[in-house]
């Protein structure tokens, strides 16, 4: 596309990135060339369905595909200045934790249940910083209270089975967020929580980033979790990044018909609808891509040009892209219909 | 905004589907583990089908005179001794008594190599005489000390180890498999009534038990299966019913009883067809386990009775000549070592295949 | 027993209470408290309507829908189906129950048999309480497998052929299979992609249309209730503490953990993001729920007397009522 600015303030730049898993009956396309950058205090949404790479996206940026048959086989990943992908597996250890850092989805998985937590931040803190035991102890207790956990002092003998859902996401936030690293993955952080605890949980991580500065890659399927959290979001299928803006041009004005299918499918809080809409088909196997755009095959408004080559991006606002031959000028097909954002009826 | 209906959703042409078939079955072939199928065929299967047809003498009845034959590529041995009038008892290996000399002459077993110029054997003379008879293709892997074929011997132990692993592995696992499933179903009593006798069961030191159990019964081939059936349903009870918990907490079962399915039918039709992987995983992996018990039970004496060839009772003929015919000894060992030793290389991949949450077993 | 009711409803719950006992010790098993995962909640559903149950997990949604498919015993109040109590239904009443009430559960992936066929996975409902003939059956499970999308030539497949939402239409089709008059679905759409979530919905709503069949609809997510049902039913630690027509409490809701609820729902535009009310704390445990209100721990607007004692029902406006002090 064009040479993309590597403005001052950008941590990480994605750039052209593949990440192939190899098995014996096929290749899996799971990351099949994607672009994208993020700026320090910014937070994207990586949204898309089960199976469109989106988590292979993830463990790609901290370089930990499956071994052996996964493998980056294109790209590159800047990371505060360096690409990422020209280290070693040494240089590596350094990059993780404290540069970039991931909270996964199920908090009950994401300790280990024979550990006290205090033992596991210690782990993470000391991996950091080489210090002697009670300084970390109170680098622990600080990490605890950062994440609005109630007498952190107290929690730190706990172990993991002895805390709820919600309060074992925010020790796995808070080893996630103990060396400060600038960027955070959060992959489906919040869908294991119920709805008054994901509140919570969010409000929490928009309070730490407003205070340290610190960029947030948000992974979901949940468009209302990028709504209620995101600057800037990268909708996914089937391995490529179709559309990617700013948060209210995607909301307010999708271009391609999976985004704007995707939101219209999704039913509304604030407004009563008589009849969603919804897509046909399923994704496509990303060992079995069809050929040209991904999405023709259950796309409303496909035309032949569809099957023939993948689409080009085209900008149609300042930083909004999306990858489809409607917004072509010369476009012969059915033009994409208007798009009607949802209003707010509750006040 | 478009109302699109639900429209039906297509899974495959069938051509499509055809082909995706074969080439499943030809993965399928490509992945077999060649190895322990290629040995377990032609040691157990092949030989315990057609012992009958294949097996070159008769098993139970040998022939003296060929008794401790080597196998085929060992060649008789000769040596060579000065004749004394009395043999030194200390000197054996370079002596031999006059006695003893004339008559191997005579018998034409001996021939004299020096001295012997007039024809007949004095004291001072050399004499050279066969020290090992050599084997032959006529008893491939030799004989044992009743003259009886070890490779006849061994095709007819496939069968008994076949039949014995077979039947008891089906008594043991089957009433296993009942307890456990039920233990899981009805929980509660039940669940604790069945799972004390299996802690019970298990607290027990196995050989022990299978001695006792002999002893109270008198050994015999039924005899055997039961008592190796006894020892067998306790593992299958306990793996069983913990894969049946978590049968029964599946969705599935909660639907079959909102359905109005009964008890018997949730077993047999939800519970049951879920733990098949299970079973025969399970079956697989203890097959070798059975056939140490048995070798074990007979090589005790309180297994298969003689002149029954089972591989146990061979390697307890064998064991007292195990310097001098190393054969008898070695070869039955080998068998039971080889088709273990698949067996559980089939059962290991059979349970990456078909049950991989039974990794611990 | 019979008791006359108002005629519309299908089914109607009244004051239904379970109560788990909480036992320690292997051998004696002393009780030591119970778990109120249902303590006393009131609703009915009318034919051809759904119902909506929202709240947190360990709300009593879900042990409320195993009462209602007699997976569990209430230990308290009474179900009537048709004005008859179901709690009392032996033989062929029950048979004849078990086909009128029916379910889809959560995960396709778990509620269909890994090794049955589409065919005997859909005809259970029917073979096990209806004498019908292998035609019938088949007949039956074609009809419906092509009223839920699917192709009749598929009831010949296994489960594990299909993809998550083709699954859910199997659940679907087998509980439709025995034209039931109630269908329970807990939380049918959560487990599956965005983009076929519209897809089993929109078929759930064609086929009540068509068959004017009722639904208890049990849903964690607020947009999905708002867009399937009639009326809406707000629990809290096993009691409901706002009732109303879904429209009405949507727009109008009363009750601080509804709007609280509504305020931690997420929006469907950046734009419209509205915390209204924001919980602290999680939900307390159900052995020993607090005292008076149980929400008054967690209550932006607690007063003295919520603490103290419970509050009584009332209905705001026709049709919405409201478990609160404040109203």
């Amino acid at each position: 596309m064009t040479a993309v600015q590597t403005a001052t303030d950008t941590i990480l730049e994605v750039n052209d990135l593949k990440t192939y898993i190899f098995t014996r009956a096929a290749t899996v396309k799971a990351v099949d060339g994607i672009s994208f950058n993020l700026r320090k205090g910014e937070t994207l949404g990586i949204v898309g369905e089960s199976g469109c790479g989106k988590t292979m996206t993830a463990l790609s940026l901290l370089r930990l595909v499956p071994k052996p048959a996964g493998r980056i086989v294109e790209g590159e990943i800047v990371l505060n200045g360096e690409d990422i992908l020209q280290k070693s597996e040494d240089e590596m250890r350094d990059v993780r934790g404290r540069q970039i850092s991931m909270i996964l989805q199920d908090p009950q998985t994401s300790l280990n249940p024979v550990f006290t937590i205090g033992n596991q931040l210690r782990e993470a803190l000391g991996i950091a910083h080489r210090e002697n035991k009670s300084s970390m102890l109170s680098r622990a207790v600080d990490a605890l209270r950062k994440v609005n956990v109630a007498a952190p002092e107290r929690r730190l003998d706990d172990y993991p089975h002895q805390m709820s859902g919600g309060m074992k996401q925010r020790v796995v936030g808070a080893i996630a967020m103990s060396c400060e690293p600038g960027v955070i993955i959060a992959d489906e952080p919040t869908t294991a929580l119920d709805v008054t605890i994901q509140l919570q949980y969010l409000r929490l991580l928009k309070e730490i980033q407003a205070e340290t500065g610190l960029a947030i890659i948000f992974i979901t399927h949940d468009f209302g979790v990028v709504a209620r959290m995101c600057d800037r979001v990268a909708v996914m299928y089937a391995g490529r990044i179709i559309e990617q803006g700013d948060v209210r041009d995607i909301f307010s004005r999708p271009a391609h018909p999976y985004t704007q299918a995707l939101i219209n499918s999704v039913p509304k809080l604030e407004q009563s609808v008589d009849r969603l809409y919804s897509i046909d088909g399923q994704p496509p196997l990303l060992s079995n891509l069809p050929e040209g755009c991904r999405f023709a095959p259950r796309c409303p408004y496909v035309s032949d040009q569809c099957y023939e080559a993948y689409p080009s991006s085209y900008q149609l606002d300042e930083g909004h892209h999306a990858d489809c031959w409607a917004l072509d000028a010369n476009w012969q097909g059915t033009p994409i219909e208007e798009f009607v954002p949802p209003t707010g009826t509750a006040g | 905004m478009a109302a699109v209906t639900t429209s039906p959703e297509v899974t495959g042409v069938d051509t499509q589907q055809r082909a995706g078939r074969v080439a499943k079955v030809v993965r399928a072939i490509r992945e077999l583990p060649l190895i322990p199928l290629v040995v377990l065929i032609f040691l157990l299967v092949i030989p315990a089908i057609f012992a009958n047809q294949l097996a070159p003498h008769n098993q139970r009845i040998g022939v003296l005179d060929d008794a401790k034959l080597p196998p085929f590529w060992v060649s008789e041995s000769f040596e060579s001794r000065t004749v004394v009038q009395r043999a030194d008892k200390d000197r054996l290996d370079v002596e031999i008594g006059l006695t003893n000399a004339q008559r191997k002459v005579e018998r034409g077993e001996a021939t004299i190599l020096s001295g012997g110029e007039d024809g007949t054997v004095d004291p001072g003379d050399t004499l050279r005489f066969q020290a090992n008879k050599g084997g032959s293709m006529e008893y491939p892997l030799g004989t044992d000390k009743q003259g009886r074929d070890i490779l006849s011997r061994i095709m007819h132990g496939a069968r008994i180890s076949l039949m014995v692993s077979s039947l008891a592995i089906l008594l043991g696992g089957g009433l296993g498999t009942l307890l456990g499933m039920m233990a899981a179903y009805r929980g509660g009593k039940t669940d604790a009534i069945i799972m004390r006798i299996v802690d019970i069961k298990l607290a027990f030191p196995s050989i022990l038990l299978a001695l006792v159990l002999v002893a109270a019964i008198g050994a015999g081939f039924t005899t055997v299966i039961v008592v190796i059936a006894v020892l067998l349903w306790a593992r299958y009870a306990r793996v069983v019913r913990g894969e049946a918990l978590a049968i029964k907490q599946q969705d599935f079962i909660d639907r079959a009883r909102v359905s109005g399915a009964s008890n018997a039918r949730i077993m047999m039709r939800h519970i049951f067809p879920n733990l098949v992987n299970t079973v025969v995983v399970l079956a697989t992996l203890e097959v070798g386990h059975v056939i140490i018990l048995e070798s074990t039970l007979s090589f005790l004496g309180a297994g298969i009775p003689a002149p029954t060839p089972a591989w146990g009772v061979m390697v307890a003929d064998g064991r007292d000549l195990i310097t001098t015919a190393w054969w008898i000894f070695l070869f039955p060992c080998l068998a039971i070592v080889l088709t273990v030793l698949s067996m559980n290389l089939l059962g290991d991949w059979l349970r990456d295949k078909l049950d991989p949450k039974l990794r611990n077993v | 027993m019979a008791v006359a009711t108002n005629n519309d409803a299908l089914l109607e719950v009244r004051n239904l209470k379970k109560y788990f006992p909480v036992t320690k010790g292997l051998v004696l098993m002393k009780t030591i408290g119970y778990v109120q995962a249902v303590d006393g909640i009131s609703f009915s559903i009318k034919q051809g309507e759904t119902v909506g149950l929202v709240g947190e997990s360990g709300c009593g949604k879900t042990t409320t829908s195993k009462l209602l498919l007699r997976l569990e015993n209430p230990t308290e109040g009474d179900i009537l189906l048709e004005g008859r109590d179901i709690n009392t239904f032996r033989g062929a009443e029950l048979q004849d129950y078990r086909t009128t009430v029916q379910a889809v559960f959560q995960d396709p992936w778990s509620s269909l048999s890994p090794r049955m066929r589409v065919r005997d996975i859909v005809s259970e409902p029917l073979v096990v309480n209806r004498n019908v003939t292998t035609q019938e059956k088949n007949e039956r499970v074609a009809e419906v497998l092509q009223q839920v999308g699917l192709h009749a030539q598929q009831a010949t497949n296994y489960p594990h052929e299909f993809s998550g939402g083709q699954r859910q239409r199997i659940a679907v089709a087998s509980a439709l299979v025995s034209y039931p008059k109630l269908i329970v679905l807990d939380e049918p759409v959560s487990a599956l992609d965005v983009s076929i979530r519209a897809q089993v919905m929109n078929l759930l709503k064609d086929l009540q249309e068509q068959y004017n069949v009722s639904y208890l609809l049990i849903a964690h997510n607020l947009a999905t209730v708002r867009y399937m049902a009639h009326e809406t039913a707000v629990m809290y630690l096993g009691q409901i503490v706002e009732y109303a027509e879904t429209e009405e409490l949507y727009n109008n809701a009363l009750h601080p953990y509804t709007r609280a609820l509504f305020s931690a729902a997420l929006p469907s535009h950046p734009d419209l993001i509205r915390e209204d009310i924001v919980l602290q704390g999680e939900v307390p445990s159900p052995i020993n729920p607090p005292s008076g209100c149980r929400f008054h721990p967690r209550c932006p607007f607690a007063m003295p007397q919520c603490s103290e004692e419970a509050p009584v029902e009332k209905e705001v406006s026709p049709g919405h009522r409201v478990s609160c002090h404040l109203y």
